[in-house]
């Protein structure tokens, strides 16, 4: 099927479900395993990756399919990529501490890090490797940071639960026990295929 | 690193097993994870790792004394990333296979952590022939942990090894074994056993 004749809607949904960024592709799992501890933080972190996904994903799309493709410099994709993401992450503190102390105070602490989450660069790799339109870019982008927002949410809620109740294994304790986790809810996510699907 | 500046190979050694950058950093798991479902890809990363991590960690240890500390993580990156660029092109003209199956992992070596941990942790602050040992150590550490998973992995999933066919043919195909959940038990079993392991050691 012609990837491009998808409707945005159906890789929105997608890319929360069958095709979660961090559940199948593995993206983002550093600061997923080192911040899912607890719940707050882990809304802050999901929220900012949501809002930077959203507006890096066609952004980059624009650098790509106006920039670099009519020049012939695909090749220095990575480094483009990189750059406007880097860029756009150190604007928008720079706006959010100006305009609201309370949100930079949530979700400001969170920025930097996430010029290095692999969650936003791969999920603009993956838009340019499967050639999405513009539109789909941003459903994608949409739906990458969302999808990823929910599985740290749910780790981060299944992780406090369990330090409460039960008793881990010694050597098993922390990022062990979160991969096991992880992994239970990957094959759950698994129940979502054959409901929408864009390969 | 706590125990102070560790030189030569030594700063090898100590990634290999001690402060193995998978098992005890809990870095760059994001292609440990991806990649682990078939030992040629496996191989390929983990060399791409390897290369691009000694020759950034060499780079950025050169500049060390140039960049302006508030500006060295972008610089970091921006290093990085021109040798991932390289690594990208010679997969394309001679793998391109692999590389289309590798898909976006090998340009998401840039943001692994493994290489900003030891260009920001070490490079910055060692000699360029030290910060190279380094750099090899530490995409050495990163295959020991992704070679065994891969070599579980891709048999019991696809009966083959390297591509080749190893389990005999009516073996039933393992199929949670090369998809996404199994490289979580997967990683999750490797830490338990290394974990319990250093636990005995540091008992003796």
């Amino acid at each position: 099927m012609d990837i491009q004749s998808i409707h945005p809607l159906v890789i929105f949904f997608a890319a929360i479900t069958t095709n979660n960024i961090l559940l199948t592709n593995f993206l983002g799992m550093c600061s997923f395993l080192a911040v899912s501890k607890d719940l707050k933080s882990s809304l802050g972190l999901g929220v900012a990756v949501i809002f930077v996904s959203t507006f890096t994903a066609p952004l980059n799309w624009l650098v790509y399919h106006k920039l670099l493709v009519p020049y012939g410099l695909e090749y220095l994709q990575y480094i483009a990529f990189i750059i406007v993401i880097a860029a756009f992450v150190q604007i928008i503190e720079m706006i959010i501490e100006r305009v609201s102390t309370l949100l930079y105070l949530t979700l400001g602490i969170f920025l930097p890090l996430i010029t290095v989450n692999c969650a936003i660069f791969g999920c603009v790799l993956f838009l340019v490797i499967r050639q999405y339109t513009f539109m789909q870019s941003i459903a994608y982008g949409l739906g990458a940071g969302t999808g990823w927002a929910l599985a740290i949410a749910a780790l981060a809620g299944i992780r406090t639960r369990m330090e409460k109740k039960s008793k881990v294994i010694a050597e098993l304790e922390g990022p062990g026990i979160a991969l096991v986790i992880t992994g239970i809810m990957a094959m759950a996510f698994i129940g979502f295929s054959g409901i929408v699907k864009i390969n | 690193m706590s125990a102070g500046p560790v030189k030569g190979v030594a700063a090898l050694k100590r990634m290999l097993w001690e402060e193995n950058p998978v098992i005890g950093q809990i870095l760059g798991i994001c292609s440990a994870l991806a990649v682990t479902n078939l030992v040629k890809n496996t191989l390929v990363m983990c060399l791409g790792l390897i290369f691009t991590l000694m020759m950034s960690c060499f780079t950025v240890s050169l500049l060390r004394n140039v960049i302006p500390r508030q500006v060295r993580m972008i610089i970091q990156v921006l290093v990085i990333a021109a040798y991932v660029i390289v690594i990208k092109i010679i997969l394309d003209a001679y793998l391109p296979e692999i590389s289309n199956e590798l898909g976006p992992y090998v340009g998401l070596i840039i943001t692994n952590c493994i290489v900003m941990g030891r260009t920001e942790g070490y490079a910055m602050n060692n000699k360029p022939g030290d910060a190279i040992l380094d750099g090899i150590g530490a995409g050495i550490g990163y295959s020991l942990v992704l070679l065994p998973i891969a070599m579980i992995r891709e048999p019991l999933g696809l009966g083959t090894f390297f591509g080749m066919q190893l389990l005999p043919p009516d073996w039933t195909k393992w199929n949670m074994m090369v998809i996404a959940p199994s490289g979580f038990f997967a990683l999750a079993t490797y830490i338990w056993i290394v974990r319990a392991f250093k636990a005995g050691e540091g008992k003796r």
